[in-house]
């Protein structure tokens, strides 16, 4: 049988980190009471018009530059037109024929073996950013018959990424959108955590044998987790593996992901193919950014959008500060990837590191393999650990010192974990664990044993 | 003294000559017996009474806001007004109440005017005779004037199936400031909406240059060429609303950032630095040749004035209506998308489905102009007939724009130019072609003003001089200005087009030819009854 190349291209909506939409001023919050953040523009009343919020093209700025894309200096926004009821202008404001930002890339990191002890780096090209309103939320009463509507975030402004099709499979897909993930959250363009739907991922799969075209591709959705992006992906591509295997073609439609079942199903509500009747938005002006060589001499950067300016403030993203910390603590590359991978985990480290006269590099694995274990185990963030980096580096200091044995620190670490208050110190003399250094008493232990052993 | 102009109205107030109560109240009575207009779609009595008190107050204490303090206006039904309906004429905003004030509006009521009502039009501003909305047609004051009873012999003996229309589609409008219920009033001009009814009421109608007035709480027909629209029984008044409304606004992104200056007008006596164009296209199929002729005076006027007058040539302007149909249409369909039912406005009492509903909603809530808009707009924006159509009109528009900057450029400061083919038609004659037809022909003279400008490079069409934007201005000024009255008895008017952003020099130049041709005024019994003797104007010398 030949090989089977599969070809996966994501399309991520992120929504941006602002206090008001992309076009008006209503607030922009998760879980407010239904139609409350509403305003005239929103609810599409005649005669309203969009003003566009200069922090959503400042967020979409930063995002391009961050993925190494081109700004365009000049950029439109369309029309997109089509019917539903979240959708109350009955068009959406896009940028469908010159977006913000174009061609740029994003470099992740994958781990060849289970162990965690080899990684490589991968690419996606990212083909373009661009601004767009969100819909608002429609829901389904099917046992009124009817649809109720909340419009709060409806206009709410998206940044959608648009990636080439370079992924092959679950896992670089996960990987590619847990680093663009780290990345907004850095920039604090999106909070993109995906439960909340800041971060909406769309996944268009496809097989063919490689040398020949690209197959017939499916668009999977309704994905609500990192891991189930994963699942969906590899569970398609080997669906469409099959259906192929065994004769069949793949239709053009769109699949949603079923979590229960861990397959993905034909979307029922979405049409075949839509014409969007795509129209330039005429009451927006193009957009114009600047940089430092473009800017008029009468103007500052708080009336114009300046790339450059904007560039120089950029934090560094999370592949710089991996990199700072496997330079500053000499520890494995694996090793700051999991540091950034939890919310928190970097600054314990490093916090723990100045407590305590420990290398680093010993230290890394009690926070890697105890501190982090443990709060999986209980299911809880570094912030709620109950175990403080000070607790825990003086702990280190006693092992450090040979006050205690590593045996016995894992005790001290297991009873620290209850949260109880009390230090370190404090464990180890309730528990007597403390290491004899005394060679008298030590020789006079081991011959009681031996003599204890003779009598038997 | 309804028959005064807002000018000298304003400073009886101010002189205490009037007051804005008893002024309202007088118009609130030609309103009532003007009724067989059908000018008025709602009249809103009890806050404009509540206006002109509070102007009353401002007056006794000498603190008036300013020249419109206690004026009272009239505004066209597309536009919104806080607690008082706007129903566009249509079924679908039979009932709407909005929410808030258009920009225009506010700035009126914070400067003191009395907000009589809102006038009639074509449903959604779709036509040009104001006889296509769901209220019925608007009556052309002048059908009831003594100028056109005495001079047009009755095809029948009913004044009722006699009266000519006002043009549109901001008739109701033009009637109202016609037949002295109100000394001025907005309209909308896409593509003659306002200078079109100007012209067939003898009223002064000012299209300003695209981005210079707000737009935002108008309910849009074609958001990239649409203005809101002055409309005076002078150009001096038509200079004073101007200077009210005119200015950046921060809720509409596409009015111009610059400040702007209001100014008074010179009375211009030395015309021979002017140079005046005649665009040779402009002599359309169809144009009657009393207005031929009256239009040939004009320009004679001028020569002998001093002033240089040149035929100039915009070739492409027999391109202009279909370029704009495609444009228009396409613009419709997406302006009326939002028309659902779901939020607000007319919703069918179809269950079955989501989709259902809003089939059966837009049917019932619009007419079969609209309707047919729609579609042909959306024929458009298809996929396949994008590039055909739409991105094909937009080139066509550039061509039609650089018509225009070369002839500017040519050193002509001033296009005069017919704004109507004929005088106002009889209603029973004008309803026998269908809407698109007559849009096609009466648009003729007035929709490449909407559309052109210096420099449209743009497809996008619209950027204005400001930081975010590409520096470059579209959307010519042009005036109706009252000339003389036709064979019929009824009022012919000519067009000016200006350069953008030129208002001051479009209206100084209006101004002289309004001086100059003392356009009569119309000679209505209903005003003579409601009227004191304070400010009768009988202006004797006529051009004609």
């Amino acid at each position: 049988l030949a090989p089977w190349a599969p070809v996966v291209g994501l399309e991520i909506h992120a929504q941006i980190s602002s206090n008001s939409k992309l076009f008006s001023g209503s607030q922009v919050q998760f879980a407010a009471p239904p139609n409350s953040l509403v305003s005239f523009f929103d609810a599409s009343l005649p005669g309203t018009l969009p003003v566009l919020n200069r922090r959503c093209v400042e967020a979409a700025v930063m995002t391009g530059l961050a993925l190494n894309c081109s700004i365009n200096k000049k950029s439109l926004f369309d029309r997109k037109h089509y019917f539903y009821a979240d959708l109350p202008a009955g068009y959406q404001i896009t940028q469908q024929r010159v977006p913000i930002a174009v061609n740029g890339c994003l470099s992740y990191s994958l781990c060849i073996d289970s162990k965690m002890s080899q990684m490589v780096t991968k690419t996606v090209r990212i083909k373009q950013i661009q601004l767009e309103q969100d819909s608002g939320k429609s829901l389904h009463d099917d046992t009124r018959s009817q649809t109720l509507v909340d419009l709060n975030r409806a206009g709410v402004g998206l940044m959608e990424v648009v990636m080439e099709p370079d992924v092959c499979c679950g896992e670089e897909a996960a990987a590619a959108v847990r680093e663009l993930q780290l990345i907004l959250q850095t920039l604090g363009s999106s909070q993109a955590v995906m439960a909340e739907g800041q971060l909406r991922v769309d996944a268009n799969v496809s097989v063919h044998h490689p040398g020949e075209p690209y197959g017939v591709r499916t668009e999977v959705k309704n994905i609500n987790s990192i891991r189930f992006l994963a699942k969906a992906i590899d569970y398609e591509i080997q669906r469409q593996i099959e259906e192929l295997e065994n004769g069949g073609t793949i239709l053009n439609e769109t699949r949603a992901f079923d979590s229960k079942l861990g397959c993905t199903v034909p979307m029922r509500d979405k049409e075949g193919k839509q014409d969007y009747r795509f129209m330039p938005e005429p009451n927006l002006p193009p957009l114009i950014l600047y940089d430092t060589k473009s800017l008029p001499a009468n103007m500052n950067h708080q009336q114009v959008i300046n790339i450059d300016w904007i560039h120089e403030r950029l934090p560094d993203l999370p592949s710089v500060k991996r990199k700072k910390l496997v330079e500053k603590y000499g520890i494995l590359p694996e090793h700051s990837f999991t540091l950034l991978n939890e919310d928190g985990l970097a600054e314990f480290f490093e916090s723990v590191v100045k407590r305590t006269q420990m290398k680093p590099k010993k230290v890394i694995g009690w926070i890697l393999n105890d501190l982090l274990s443990y709060l999986k185990q209980h299911s809880l963030t570094v912030k709620e650990s109950p175990v403080s980096s000070f607790l825990l580096g003086d702990l280190l200091n006693l092992l450090e010192k040979k006050e205690i044995s590593s045996t016995a620190a894992k005790q001290v670490f297991a009873e620290l974990w209850k949260g109880e208050g009390k230090t370190p110190l404090e464990i180890v003399k309730e528990q007597k664990l403390g290491l004899l250094q005394d060679q008298k008493e030590l020789e006079q232990i081991c011959q009681a044993v031996i003599d204890g052993q003779e009598n038997e | 003294m309804l028959r005064a102009s807002l000018r000298q109205v304003s400073a009886a107030l101010k002189e205490g000559r009037v007051a804005p109560t008893e002024l309202c109240q007088r118009c609130l009575a030609l309103i009532k017996s003007t009724k067989f207009l059908n000018a008025y779609i709602t009249v809103a009595e009890e806050t404009a009474m509540k206006q002109a008190e509070e102007s009353d107050e401002r007056y006794k204490r000498g603190q008036p806001l300013g020249i419109l303090d206690g004026i009272p206006v009239a505004v066209k039904d597309n536009f919104n007004t806080a607690g008082i309906e706007t129903t566009c004429a249509s079924n679908m905003l039979k009932g709407y109440i909005s929410p808030y004030n258009a920009t225009v509006v506010q700035k009126l009521l914070d400067q003191g005017a009395v907000l009589l009502g809102k006038t009639n039009l074509d449903e959604f501003a779709m036509g040009s005779g104001s006889t296509d909305g769901v209220f019925g047609p608007v009556r052309n004051p002048w059908s009831y004037s003594k100028q056109y009873k005495e001079k047009s012999v009755p095809k029948s003996h009913s004044e009722e199936s006699d009266w000519v229309i006002t043009g549109g589609s901001s008739g109701g409008s033009a009637a109202a400031v016609s037949s002295f219920t109100c000394f001025a009033a907005l309209g909308s001009d896409t593509g003659g909406s306002t200078r079109n009814p100007a012209a067939h009421c003898g009223v002064v109608g000012l299209k300003p240059t695209y981005g210079l007035i707000s737009r935002h709480g108008l309910i849009p027909l074609v958001n990239s060429m649409d203005v809101p629209g002055i409309l005076t029984r002078c150009v001096d008044d038509a200079a004073v609303l101007l200077g009210s409304l005119a200015g950046h606004d921060p809720k509409d992104s596409t009015t111009i950032q610059d400040d702007f200056e209001p100014f008074e007008l010179p009375n211009l006596t030395d015309v021979s630095k002017l140079s005046i164009g005649i665009p040779k296209e402009y002599h359309a199929p169809g144009l009657s040749s009393e207005i031929l002729a009256l239009w040939s005076k004009a320009a004679d006027l001028f020569k002998n004035a001093g002033a240089k007058v040149v035929e100039v040539s915009l070739p492409h302007t027999r391109y202009s209506i279909v370029c704009y149909h495609v444009l228009c249409t396409a613009e419709v369909a997406s302006n009326m998308a939002r028309f659902d039912g779901l939020e607000y406005g007319h919703r069918s009492d179809m269950k079955d489905s989501t989709e259902s509903m809003y089939a059966a909603t837009r049917r019932e809530g619009f007419n079969d102009v609209v309707r047919g808009r729609i579609l042909s707009g959306n024929y458009f924006l298809l996929k396949q007939n994008y590039e055909k159509y739409f991105v094909k009109a937009q080139k066509v528009r550039r061509l039609i724009a650089n018509d225009f900057v070369k002839v500017f450029r040519s050193g002509v400061d001033i296009l005069l130019t017919p704004t109507t083919l004929s005088d106002a038609a009889p209603y029973t004659e004008f309803i026998q072609e269908d809407n698109r037809t007559r849009s096609t022909q009466d648009d003729i003279l007035t929709q490449a003003a909407n559309m052109a400008g210096e420099q449209g490079q743009e497809l996008n069409c619209f950027p204005l001089p400001s930081h975010f934007t590409c520096p470059v201005p579209l959307g010519l000024p042009a005036i109706n200005v009252p000339t003389a009255l036709s064979e019929r008895g009824l009022p012919v008017g000519l067009q000016f087009i200006g350069r953008s952003f030129q208002e001051k020099q479009l209206l100084t130049v209006a101004k002289w030819f309004e001086k100059q041709v003392q356009f009569p005024m119309i000679q209505l019994e209903e005003v003579k009854r409601h009227d004191s003797g304070v400010f009768q104007h009988q202006k004797s010398a006529s051009f004609s």
